[in-house]
């Protein structure tokens, strides 16, 4: 086949597609390779507090124990923090989607996706100047006439920094993101399901129930974890809000506490065995958030079918 | 309709019967507002329980009007619209509450001279209580902290960016549904919900393991706040080269170029606006993170332009140690005014990143007049 | 510069599905080809595999040979890249690179490779790329403006006023004009029966008009169902495609009675 011409020319330039085709997947395969050593330090370096006499651990009676109260504190402040923002997010994403006049929807739903990019410390700044000092009246009026209900047990925390109050704080943080997810996915409904519920007669709000909300449901279940996981994972809010202590039942007393924010509190001053534990309760949390990630996306995988997206 | 053949007489239109009149919710409103202050008189007045009170009452007014006047499908419709007006309210409330805060408290800090310009270097509780005591200005600034994150977000960008653009690169241009491509996918997925504080963890434990336990240095935390920017860098720029039509590819390829420069100069200059606005999005996302930077470069007070060796501040981390550890325990009125003037840079560096991303999508758009 | 094809048991698959089933055909150089037929025949895939970019679809490969006067494409070692520098194609809807102005656009294949190339040299290359088209007239004045700011019609021109830049042997075109209007079609049309001076040109249409218009020989493909490979039907002058078809089905076709 020598006589082709074709294959004369040429063989020079494909060394430029095999080098640049190398660096993406090099680069591809880095990224596989940073988050397996991801894994890998962190389990190394959290090693010798599983292997440790328990008496040694922070604490005293071993690892598990250490980390519990923590776990469960963590679980409750997020859970606070959806409870509240939840509904909210929902229903601020259908005004700007659905509700709000369409001009001023563009200019609030820039804003909330400046809201968004406000860092997580100033958020914690304005908890412990402003939100704390404004929630301990009503923390105290709950002690006085609730206390009997385990949640709101006193004595009130004077300085209202509770579990409560960081809990809001990660609410108004996980606000932003949830909604503006949510509003993408609300503004993504199909014109023709919005339209053929109204034709049929339909209100605003049975439109919204007929049309939106199926379409819309799975995304948004996606955008309530994503803002579970910002929650769980938030630690400057936390640690600047909390006035921590033992896990407690009440949510208007000092106590509780995150695992983001005992290590953030405390790695400074960590050496050694501490710092093990920091780290190993630094896995636990890598483990629950990326739990919570693959539920969200088991779910959103699971309804693809039904939400007549494709 | 002035030209309408046959003129009717005025009467109430049939198609507006049984509806409420266009003067209901301002009449509900009027009523519940001053109800709602006639209660508020006898409780004891506050601005707050007055506005909520008055919402509370006009929605319970207008949907029972509703219910009464229209039956109970429009009443159901009002009373969701009031609801999700309400949580419009409620949303924006602690937000502007939040932005008004830092405002109010970060402007006398940061129109203090000198605040912008010098370190904590020699600044401790001696200095703070004197301009207590007498009232002179605060003294000691962010330029450490605004040099720190400067350095710390720039090395940061130089790490992600290159690794982010070719990982997504190699999923659009090569990876398609290998089992490769779909695992880089998926871990892309699982390093987004990595929490902060963890990716700060990594890189301690990293370079603990490289270069001795405690090792802190501005590049350490480059390193964890990559690990956060990377996901984000990949995720956008896939979206962009995604959306670049296949017809400008095969174009290319029609005139005999090579995959890697149709990769560079078609595929690439086209999704060039939206990688870049997604790249200022990373940057101002990863910016404001403290936790990362608290456990990778400690806390400086003296200005390190050295991201190699010795602890760094950042903006975030100065703020977290003036309010937590202010500089004097005694008085800490003037740490609290040099974070909050902290926390309105830093602010301003996250809206003007975000506003910059928006221009750079708009204005490096290529010009599409098909 | 021109040179013929001739294809040798031709076989297309998408992986294990075959989409285009044994051609045989021999297209002569400094001639204008009609390849038409009904939707999803294969002839727009047929048309793919003469410059080999099939190979940008996934999954899709080839058996059999294509020779460009007698260089077999799919040669061992043979570089898609060289072929297709060789081999120009145009596609369906108009597609100027939109981050290039208009003379960029035409000098895209010389510049996207790298190779140096004067000024001069270079103004010269895109005016006589451009007239080649028939644009020059209209674009001469606003050669830096985006090349997406061009009508349809123009923007085809363009596209291939940048396919022939690189001075191919053939010029293969996918229904070049089914994205345009009929004033701009007719403007193209033109340009085809200008082009076969210097060039070999393939076109797939489905318009029977235009393939009756333009083209010296006509090949018609079909395919018997759902899910059956695409088979060339009959392949003669177009004359005879139109008037005196030795096939039923091209009969058919050409006449509308098809399906």
């Amino acid at each position: 086949m020598s006589s082709n011409s074709l294959t004369s020319a040429g063989a020079s330039g494909r060394t430029g597609d095999k080098v640049f085709s190398g660096f993406a997947l090099g680069a591809g395969a880095l990224i596989l390779l940073v988050l397996f050593s991801v894994a890998t330090f962190l389990v190394v370096q959290a090693a010798p507090t599983f292997v440790a006499n328990p008496s040694e651990v922070a604490g005293g009676e071993g690892f598990w124990k250490y980390i519990l109260p923590l776990v469960l504190g963590t679980v409750i402040a997020a859970a606070i923090a959806l409870l509240i923002a939840t509904p909210v997010s929902v229903g601020v994403a259908l005004f700007i989607s659905h509700f709000a006049p369409r001009r001023l929807a563009q200019g609030f739903g820039y804003i909330i996706d400046l809201l968004a990019a406000i860092p997580s410390v100033v958020y914690g700044a304005w908890g412990v100047a402003f939100l704390a000092p404004a929630m301990a009246p009503g923390y105290q009026w709950l002690a006085d006439n609730a206390g009997w209900f385990p949640l709101f047990a006193g004595p009130a925390s004077a300085t209202g920094k509770t579990i409560l109050t960081a809990g809001i704080v990660l609410a108004v943080m996980v606000i932003p993101i949830v909604t503006s997810l949510s509003r993408e996915i609300f503004l993504q409904t199909p014109k023709l399901h919005e339209e053929a519920a109204l034709a049929l007669g339909a209100t605003r709000w049975e439109m919204i129930r007929m049309a939106v909300f199926p379409f819309g449901r799975p995304g948004v279940v996606s955008a309530i974890m994503l803002g579970l996981g910002r929650a769980l994972g938030e630690t400057m809010a936390v640690a600047l809000v909390l006035s921590s202590g033992p896990l407690i039942a009440s949510l208007i007393r000092s106590g509780n506490q995150t695992i983001a924010a005992e290590i953030a509190l405390n790695f400074p001053e960590a050496t050694g065995l501490s710092l093990s534990t920091l780290i190993a309760a630094g896995l636990v949390l890598f483990v629950i958030t990326l739990a919570v990630n693959m539920l969200a996306r088991w779910i959103v995988g699971r309804h693809k079918e039904f939400s007549g997206a494709n | 309709m002035a030209t309408a053949t046959t003129t009717i007489a005025r009467k109430r239109s049939a198609l507006t019967r049984g509806q409420l009149p266009s003067y209901a919710p301002w009449a509900v409103v009027a009523a519940a507002v001053i109800l709602a202050a006639a209660i508020m008189a006898l409780v004891g007045f506050n601005a707050l329980g007055w506005g909520v009170l008055s919402a509370v009452l006009f929605t319970i007014g207008l949907v029972t009007w509703s219910a009464a006047a229209e039956g109970s499908r429009k009443a159901k419709d009002k009373l969701a619209t009031c609801l999700v007006v309400g949580s419009f309210l409620i949303a924006v409330l602690p937000l502007v509450s939040v932005v008004w805060i830092v405002l109010v408290n970060g402007l006398p800090g940061l129109v203090t001279p000198g605040f912008l310009g010098t370190s904590m270097n020699g600044i401790s509780g001696l200095q703070d209580n004197t301009s207590v005591n007498t009232g002179s200005r605060v003294l000691g600034g962010i330029y450490h902290s605004l040099m720190g994150t400067l350095l710390i977000t720039l090395w940061a960008t130089v790490i992600s960016v290159p690794i982010g653009l070719l990982t997504s690169v190699y999923l659009v241009e090569y990876g398609n549904d290998r089992a490769l491509a779909r695992a880089i996918r998926f871990f892309v997925d699982v390093m987004t919900g990595i929490p902060s504080i963890v990716a700060g963890l990594f890189a301690a434990a990293l370079f603990a393991a490289i270069s001795g336990p405690g090792t802190k240095t501005g590049f350490v935390a480059a390193v964890a706040l990559s690990v956060l920017m990377i996901p984000v860098v990949v995720r956008s720029s896939e979206e962009m080269l995604k959306i670049v039509p296949n017809e400008l590819r095969e174009a290319a390829y029609a005139l005999g170029v090579r995959k890697w420069r149709t990769i560079l100069k078609v595929v690439i200059p086209t999704a060039i606006s939206g990688i870049a606005s997604g790249v200022t999005l990373a940057i101002a996302r990863v910016i404001g993170e403290t936790a990362p930077i608290l456990v990778t470069a400690g806390f400086a007070t003296k200005i390190n332009m050295d991201v190699f060796s010795g602890w760094m501040s950042s903006l975030p981390t100065f703020i977290y140690t003036q309010i937590l550890n202010p500089t004097s325990p005694a008085n800490p009125g003037p740490s609290v005014q040099r974070a909050w003037a902290a926390a309105l840079v830093l602010i301003i560096m996250v809206m003007l990143l975000n506003l910059g991303a928006r221009l750079v999508a708009r204005f490096f758009a290529p010009k599409t007049g098909r | 510069m021109s040179k013929r094809i001739d294809v040798k048991d031709l076989n297309v698959y998408y992986g294990k599905f075959l989409a285009v089933e044994g051609v045989n055909i021999n297209i002569d150089a400094r001639s204008v080809t009609a390849f038409i037929g009904p939707s999803g025949c294969g002839k727009s895939t047929f048309l793919r595999t003469l410059n080999r970019m099939h190979e940008v679809l996934p999954g899709a490969r080839v058996e059999g040979e294509v020779l460009l006067d007698g260089d077999n494409l799919y040669a061992q070692g043979v570089d898609p890249v060289t072929v297709r520098s060789q081999i120009g194609m145009v596609f369906q809807r108009p597609n100027p690179f939109p981050t290039m102005s208009i003379r960029d656009n035409v000098l895209a294949g010389v510049k996207l490779n790298n190779r140096r190339i004067s000024k001069s040299d270079a103004d010269a290359l895109v005016e006589k790329s451009l007239q080649g088209a028939n644009l020059w007239n209209e674009v001469k004045d606003r050669l830096n403006k985006p090349g997406s700011g061009l009508s349809g019609g123009q923007q085809q021109r363009l596209c291939i006023a940048r396919a022939i830049a690189v001075q191919p042997d053939v010029i293969l075109m996918d229904e070049p004009c089914s994205a345009l209007d009929p004033i701009s079609t007719l403007a193209v049309e033109d340009l085809i029966n200008e082009l076969k001076e210097n060039y070999t040109v393939v076109i797939v249409t489905h318009n029977m008009q235009q393939a009756a218009r333009v083209s010296d020989k006509t090949a018609f493909f079909n395919i018997a169902g759902a899910g059956k490979p695409g088979k060339l039907i009959e392949y003669a002058d177009t004359q005879t495609i139109f008037s005196n078809p030795s096939v039923k089905a091209t009969e058919d076709y050409v006449s509308g009675r098809f399906g």
